[in-house]
C-alpha cells in the first residue's frame, strides 16, 4: 500500500530465525490469487511456521506470543531468500509490517519490499544480536526508524542504514517507479530508434 | 576494460537516475500465471497497455497438472489462474502458449529452445529462475510483480546495476559429475547468500566443456547462491544451439547477430568487483542434506557437524551419518534446473536395462512440450518404461508443488529441483537435491546411490 514514510517509532516482533526464505514467508499453495489481496497474504504470513497443520497457532512462535507486538519485524540473516514472490511482501504489509530489521536481505525481496512500501532496513550483525536481546529482554522496547535521518535507534544504540536516494523520495512522497517510468515513454522511443 | 555483463547492461541503459537507480531497456519479458495477474490488473487499473506486446511472451507453467493435460484443470483455483493468464494475453495481442500449444512448457525451459533468450538481450521474468537464460550469454533475472507491471508499461525497469563477481572453475569435471553437481557445490562452498548483491560471470576450463544444457542448469542455480543472475559468455556451443530455432535470426542476420555476439566476453583485463576460482577435480556428485540448497555435500560423505538442529530435526537426520543409502520415497526428476532432454538422457544411461525400485514413486515430468516429444524421436521413453518408469507432462510439478504433484508429510524426496526449504515440495515434506544421475541411480535401488557404480 502506498504510504508515505517519515518517522516510525514501534515496539517490535523479533523472529530469530536465519534464512527465512519466502516460501516460508508465504508458501506456493497461497499463491493461485489473481488479485492483491495483502489482507489474505497477511493472514497467511508465515504460515507453515505460524499455524499448526488444524490451524491452530504453534505456540513459541513469535507472531503467536501476546508479548510481542509493532509494525516493525526484526529477522535473521539473508531474510526474504529464494523465489521473487511479491506476495511475501505482500503478506508483510498485509500483517501491518512496516519495516523489516535484519542484517542481510536477498536482492529481490529487498526490492519488492521497497515497490510495496516495506522499508528493509539493513543493520551490522551486531546491532541485530543487541536489537534481539534488548526486545526478547523487554518486549516493550520501543525502535524508532528515522527515515529522513537513515538512522535505527533504540535504548541509546543508533546506527545509520543505507537507502536509495531515488527510493527515499518515493518512500517519502509515497510514489511509485511507475510513475517515474511513464514519464520517460519520449526517451524510451529515443532509445528503440538508436539501438534498432 | 568491460565484463560481459557491463558491456550488456552498459547498453541497455535509457537513463541513469542521480544518485539512484538505471533505467534499463528489457528485450524480453516472459509472463507465467502465478505472478503476472496482478501486474496486469495494475496495468488496466491505471488505463494502460502494454507498451511492446511483441516483446512479451505468456505461458503458465507452475499450476500445470502433469495428468490428464487434455482435460480441464480440477482445482478452480488453479484454472482460474491459468485462464486469466489466457484471458491478459488476448486482450493485448501478447504471445501466447497455453496447455493445448505444442510449444508450452515451463518458460525457462522453452526460452532458450525456441530461441527467443539470446546472447546480449536482457530478459526479464516474475521468477527467480530467470536467471537460467544467461546461460545463452544474456543478462537474465528474476524481479517481482510490481517490476512485471512496470516492464509491460514501459518496457524498463529501474535497477541498481550489481557488482560483479566471476567464479572460474579450472580443469574438468569427473564422470557422473554434472553442472547440478557443479552447482550444488558452489553454493555448498560459498553458502546461499555468498552472491548476494552480485551478477555472476562464470568461466574457465570446466564451464567451457558444459553443453548448452548443462549450462542452462548452472545459471539456472545462481539465485540459489544469492546471485542475481548467472551467465557465460557466447561460444561455438552457444552458436550450435541456437541455430535453426524458430526465434533466432537466420541468413544474413544470422552472420551478423553471430559477429556482435562474438563480441560479448569479458576483456582480458576486465576487473570484477570479486572473484573465485574452484578446481573440478575437487567435485563429485552431491546431494543435500538440510533445508537451503548449500547444505550439501559430496555424495559419499556425511553429515557434517556444523548442521544445524532445525534442519536436521525437520530432515530426520543426524550428524556424522552417511548419505549413501539413505532409504528414500519419491524421485522427481524435471523443472527448469533439470528438465531438458539432456537431463533425461542421462537418467536412461543410468537406468537402461534396470528396474526401478518397487518402493520408489517416481515422478518424471519433461520441462516443455518439446522436450517430451524427443524423449519418445530419440527412443527413451521406451528405456524408461521398461524399467518402471512412466513420463507425466510437462510443467514445474512437485518442484514447488503448486499443483497436485506434492511430496507427502515425512516422506524422503530426491529431487533435480533447486529448492529444499522447509515445506517447497508440500508440508513437512523431505527434499534431497541432487543431478539427473544420482536421482536414476537412487530410484533403481530405493537409497541413496553413487551412479558412478553403474555406468
Amino acid at each position: 500500500m502506498k504510504q508515505k514514510f517519515d518517522i516510525i517509532e514501534s515496539t517490535c516482533v523479533p523472529v530469530k530465525i536465519d534464512n527465512l526464505d519466502t516460501d516460508q514467508i508465504i508458501p506456493a499453495r497461497f499463491l493461485k490469487q489473481t488479485v492483491r489481496d495483502e489482507g489474505f497474504y497477511g493472514q497467511m504470513l508465515f504460515c507453515d511456521r505460524r499455524f499448526n497443520a488444524d490451524g491452530s497457532p504453534k505456540a513459541g512462535f513469535p507472531l503467536n506470543d501476546s508479548r510481542y507486538s509493532g509494525c516493525i519485524l526484526v529477522a535473521g540473516a539473508n531474510f526474504g531468500c529464494g523465489s521473487s514472490r511479491e506476495h511475501a511482501a505482500w503478506a508483510l504489509a498485509g500483517y501491518g509490517f512496516r519495516v523489516v530489521v535484519s542484517s542481510s536481505f536477498a536482492d529481490i525481496h529487498r526490492q519488492n519490499e521497497l515497490n510495496n512500501f516495506v522499508l528493509p532496513v539493513q543493520v551490522s550483525a551486531a546491532f541485530l544480536e543487541n536489537l534481539f536481546a534488548a526486545v526478547e529482554a523487554e518486549p516493550s522496547t520501543v525502535v524508532r526508524v528515522d527515515v529522513p535521518a537513515q538512522t535505527i535507534s533504540f535504548d541509546g544504540h543508533t546506527e545509520s542504514f543505507e537507502l536509495d536516494p531515488y527510493k527515499k523520495i518515493c518512500l517519502m512522497n509515497a510514489q511509485d517507479d511507475i510513475d517515474y517510468l511513464l514519464s520517460t515513454i519520449d526517451d524510451i522511443e529515443r532509445y528503440e530508434k538508436s539501438h534498432s | 576494460m568491460k565484463t560481459i555483463f557491463d558491456k550488456i547492461w552498459d547498453s541497455h541503459v535509457v537513463n541513469s537516475i542521480h544518485d539512484g537507480p538505471q533505467q534499463l531497456y528489457i528485450d524480453r519479458l516472459y509472463c507465467h500465471e502465478v505472478t503476472s495477474p496482478q501486474a496486469f490488473e495494475g496495468l488496466r487499473s491505471r488505463g494502460l497497455k502494454p507498451l511492446r506486446p511483441g516483446r512479451i511472451f505468456c505461458m503458465p507453467d507452475h499450476n500445470t497438472p502433469t495428468v490428464d493435460q487434455d482435460k480441464p484443470i480440477k482445482d478452480p483455483v488453479s484454472r482460474s489462474q491459468v485462464e486469466t493468464l489466457q484471458r491478459n494475453a488476448a486482450e493485448f495481442g501478447l504471445e501466447y502458449y497455453g496447455l493445448d500449444s505444442p510449444d508450452n512448457g515451463i518458460i525457462h525451459v522453452v526460452g532458450p529452445e525456441k530461441g527467443l533468450s539470446l546472447p546480449g538481450m536482457t530478459i526479464v521474468c516474475g521468477d527467480s529462475h530467470t536467471s537460467t537464460h544467461g546461460a545463452v550469454g544474456a543478462v537474465a533475472f528474476g524481479i517481482g510483480t510490481s517490476e512485471v507491471e512496470m516492464v509491460l508499461a514501459s518496457q524498463c525497469i529501474l535497477q541498481r546495476k550489481p557488482r560483479t563477481m566471476r567464479i572460474t572453475v579450472n580443469g574438468t569435471l569427473g564422470k557422473c559429475v554434472t553442472a547440478k553437481d557443479l552447482a550444488l557445490y558452489l553454493m555448498s562452498r560459498i553458502s546461499t547468500s555468498g552472491a548476494t548483491g552480485y551478477f555472476i560471470e562464470y568461466a574457465g576450463q570446466a564451464v567451457r566443456a558444459l553443453s548448452m544444457e548443462g549450462r542452462l542448469t548452472l545459471c539456472n542455480l545462481s539465485i540459489e547462491m544469492g546471485a542475481r543472475g548467472g551467465l557465460i559468455a557466447p561460444d561455438q556451443t552457444t552458436f550450435d544451439y541456437l541455430k535453426g530455432r524458430p526465434y533466432a535470426p537466420e541468413g544474413e542476420d544470422w552472420d551478423k547477430a553471430v559477429e556482435y555476439w562474438k563480441s560479448l566476453c569479458s576483456e582480458p583485463d576486465a576487473v570484477f568487483d570479486y572473484e573465485l576460482e574452484f578446481d573440478a577435480a575437487d567435485i563429485t556428485p552431491m546431494v543435500t542434506y538440510g533445508t537451503n540448497p548449500g547444505a550439501g555435500v559430496g555424495i559419499g560423505g556425511v553429515i557434517p557437524d556444523d548442521a544445524t538442529d532445525r534442519e536436521l530435526e525437520y530432515m530426520g537426520f543426524r550428524r556424522g551419518e552417511k548419505m549413501l543409502g539413505k532409504k528414500i520415497d519419491y524421485v522427481f526428476l524435471g523443472a527448469c534446473t533439470n528438465g531438458r532432454i539432456e537431463d533425461f538422457r542421462a537418467f536412461c544411461s543410468v537406468v537402461k536395462g534396470r528396474k526401478k525400485s518397487p518402493g520408489v514413486t517416481a515422478w518424471l515430468v519433461p520441462g516443455s512440450r518439446q522436450v517430451e516429444r524427443q524423449i519418445e524421436s530419440e527412443g527413451l521413453g521406451d528405456i524408461l518404461r521398461q524399467a518402471g518408469f512412466e513420463l507425466r507432462r510437462p510443467g514445474c510439478s512437485a518442484c514447488l508443488a503448486m499443483n497436485e504433484d506434492k511430496i507427502p508429510a515425512y516422506k524422503y524426496a530426491l529431487s533435480t529441483s533447486n529448492r529444499n526449504f522447509e515445506g517447497r515440495q508440500g508440508p513437512l515434506s523431505r527434499t534431497l537435491l541432487c543431478s539427473p544421475m544420482v536421482a536414476a541411480a537412487s530410484a533403481l535401488s530405493g537409497v541413496i546411490s553413487d551412479p558412478r557404480e553403474l555406468v
